[in-house]
């Protein structure tokens, strides 16, 4: 225990990150803290490698596509600032915060949220998720474990279900009618409407600020037979 | 001659003064620390010893507070600025809230794969890089109040001048007058050990021999303890290994050996080694049979598993200690267990080893420090304060196989010891995860979704 001051002033610009990312400094401090554990060899950047060296993340079947989306395209380090501020996209989203289009969507929303979770699977960055950007988060996740003919399967099935304007691709706006703000699915299974789904997911990781902490994960799926 | 004119009374005076002040210093020694370690009785000193530091740091921590709070600093506490709230939930337990929440148990089977599953690994990948559990326990424990060691507070800063000539006499107390103490008792101690434990090895072979090697192990051990100032409690001593089983506790430095060894005689496991801890190692056998491994020996499992097997069944050799850990660990969690002591068929007898880190930190850091420095580390703290549970013997059951029942021991241990009982490897310290777990955890995803997928296609 000490005095954290000492610390704040090693980090440039802390004013500025606790306005854009809503962190305390208190956390600032901490992350920063894990920032340089992680940059073993003190360049003030972290590299790839520096991440894989989380054995947690190393056995994560999407690891390598989280580290991933902390490097911009091109970019081969991450800082400090940039770090936070992808962590960010992981503080609970606030929601009474009124809905003004006219401000900047911060960084916690749960629109920022679907947008982080859409570029794991858009790695090429053409908004869209293609069948086969599909079928590769699909063979991280299942490997060894199911044939290929199922894992083309299954993404048939999936596109099926989400895209809705046919292009044979998931576009952000279909995308997030999956998850958040509740869905109406149909399914149709050889030909037939057999389920209406409705589904609301919620994900986040909370951060313990000394109050009540809800739940983290919820899906809530109420299906109606046809 | 101008010597001679220059010749001060003083002098005289100081060889005095330096003669009595020794002879009392011995005494002192003898009465309070060497007897009482002869017979096992205590006189109570050390518990007030701690009383009176604890409050100390009581106020100490106060006054940091307060003069933070006046400057108006902010104060790190690592645990109660914890980042992450975490939910103990596995991926399985996610998943089947999904099923639970749906209405109709026939229609799950056209649940399979979902966009939105993506979230709990991204979630448990997230969570990782911002908070590492195994890295966490290879570093010293965090502490929420300061225990007037500077090695233990990132940022000591100036708070008050109270504090701070308190802390400078602290250093004197630590660095003038228990430092020199505890090394001259470690030195009596080593030096007793091997000793008397060569001109027990004279002996003839029998009952006689083994009562006197018992006495004068437990003997060299308590001057040990006295010699760090470790204060340990016991707890459950019906439970205390017998002849013919196996210890087993969790490792935190090589000071558990001394701790466990002063109040039970155990056959020790260990290789052997060069200097100073040969020469102890060495002398130690002569007067009861410890295991000694050579360095080739300890590759070739088979025949360690065999001596250890051929020392458990004969019955009138002393209960053997194993740190089945590998390493040693920070002392908040307890790690995998290595299977090779469960595999022998004995009983075990799981023994757990918390320390309270309020007064002294003693994790062994290996790549930090070396031994000798990690001793005058542990000597020029203020003490080291351990509870030490026996747990209730265990032994391997029906269909059991040795990795299940090691790890039930481990959970036993961590349980009682308030430890975190985690399935990491103790050997990442130095290496890399190995595939097969990434494989367990697709291997878990896909038997969620496979029976579905199987029936669909």
């Amino acid at each position: 225990m000490g005095s954290t001051n000492s610390t704040l002033s090693k980090i440039p610009n802390v004013e500025e990150l606790v306005q854009e990312t809503g962190f305390t400094p208190a956390h600032i401090v901490r992350l920063y803290d894990r920032f340089e554990a992680l940059d073993k060899e003190k360049t003030g950047h972290l590299r790839p490698q520096d991440f894989g060296a989380i054995n947690r993340l190393a056995i994560n079947p999407i690891g390598d596509r989280i580290i991933g989306a902390f490097f911009s395209p091109g970019q081969e380090t991450v800082d400090f600032h940039s770090f936070v501020r992808i962590l960010a996209h992981f503080r609970p989203a606030d929601k009474k915060r009124p809905k003004d289009p006219s401000m900047p969507e911060p960084v916690n929303s749960r629109t920022s949220k679907l947008k982080f979770a859409f570029q794991l699977y858009d790695q090429d960055k053409d908004g869209k998720i293609s069948r086969a950007e599909l079928l590769q988060v699909l063979r991280s996740m299942l490997e060894m474990q199911v044939t290929e003919e199922q894992l083309e399967s299954i993404a048939d099935r999936t596109i099926q279900e989400a895209d809705l304007d046919t292009d044979d691709a998931i576009s952000f706006e279909e995308f997030r009618k999956v998850p958040p703000g509740g869905a109406l699915r149909l399914t149709y299974q050889h030909g037939a409407l057999t389920q209406i789904r409705f589904i609301i997911v919620k994900n986040y990781v909370r951060f313990d600020n000394g109050k009540q902490a809800m739940k983290g994960n919820r899906y809530l799926k109420f299906t109606l037979p046809c | 001659m101008g010597l001679f004119l220059d010749f001060n009374p003083f002098d005289n005076l100081l060889c005095i003064l330096l003669g009595i002040s020794f002879t009392v210093w011995f005494t002192l020694l003898l009465v309070f620390i060497i007897v009482p370690a002869i017979f096992g009785v205590s006189f109570g000193i050390r518990q007030l010893y701690m009383k009176t530091l604890l409050k100390i740091f009581e106020w100490a921590t106060h006054r940091i507070e307060r003069g933070a709070k006046d400057n108006n600093h902010l104060l790190y506490k690592p645990y109660s600025n914890a980042i992450i709230a975490k939910e103990p939930t596995s991926l399985e337990e996610e998943i089947k809230e999904i099923r639970r929440s749906g209405s109709n148990r026939d229609l799950d089977h056209a649940s399979e794969f979902e966009m939105s599953d993506i979230f709990y690994f991204c979630r448990q990948g997230v969570e990782s890089i911002m908070d590492d559990e195994v890295t966490k326990r290879f570093s010293a424990e965090e502490l929420e109040s300061w225990n007037l060691l500077t090695r233990s507070n990132y940022n000591f800063q100036h708070i008050s001048l109270r504090l701070t000539v308190l802390w400078g006499l602290g250093v004197v107390i630590r660095y003038g007058f228990l430092l020199p103490l505890r090394v001259t008792l470690a030195f009596t101690g080593v030096g007793l050990l091997v000793v008397l434990t060569s001109i027990i090895g004279f002996l003839p072979n029998g009952r006689m021999k083994n009562f006197l090697s018992e006495q004068v192990h437990l003997m060299c051990y308590r001057i040990c303890v006295r010699a760090l100032t470790a204060i340990i409690t016991y707890h459950d001593s019906e439970n205390k290994p017998k002849n013919g089983g196996i210890c087993v506790a969790n490792h935190t430095s090589p000071i558990d050996v001394i701790i466990l060894a002063s109040d039970g005689c155990y056959a020790m496991v260990g290789q052997i080694h060069g200097g100073l801890m040969g020469v102890i190692q060495k002398s130690m056998v002569k007067a009861c049979p410890h295991i000694w491994f050579e360095r080739s020996e300890v590759k070739d499992r088979h025949l360690v598993a065999k001596r250890l097997s051929d020392h458990v069944e004969d019955k009138t050799k002393l209960p053997i200690l194993i740190f089945p850990e590998g390493t040693c660990i920070n002392n908040t969690s307890v790690m995998m267990f290595k299977k090779g002591s469960f595999e022998i068929g004995s009983t075990v007898y799981p023994v757990a080893i918390k320390y309270d880190p309020r007064f002294g930190d003693a994790f062994w850091n290996s790549s930090q420090f070396g031994m000798v420095n990690y001793l005058l580390r542990m000597m020029s703290s203020w003490a080291i304060v351990c509870s030490v549970w026996y747990l209730p013997p265990m032994t391997r059951e029906e269909g059991e196989d040795a990795v299940q029942f090691a790890n039930r021991v481990k959970a036993a241990i961590a349980r009682q010891g308030g430890l975190v009982d985690l399935l990491w490897d103790g050997g990442l310290k130095r290496g890399k995860v190995k595939d097969t777990f990434k494989e367990e955890q697709q291997k878990l995803y896909s038997k969620i979704k496979l029976p579905v997928i199987g029936r669909e296609v």
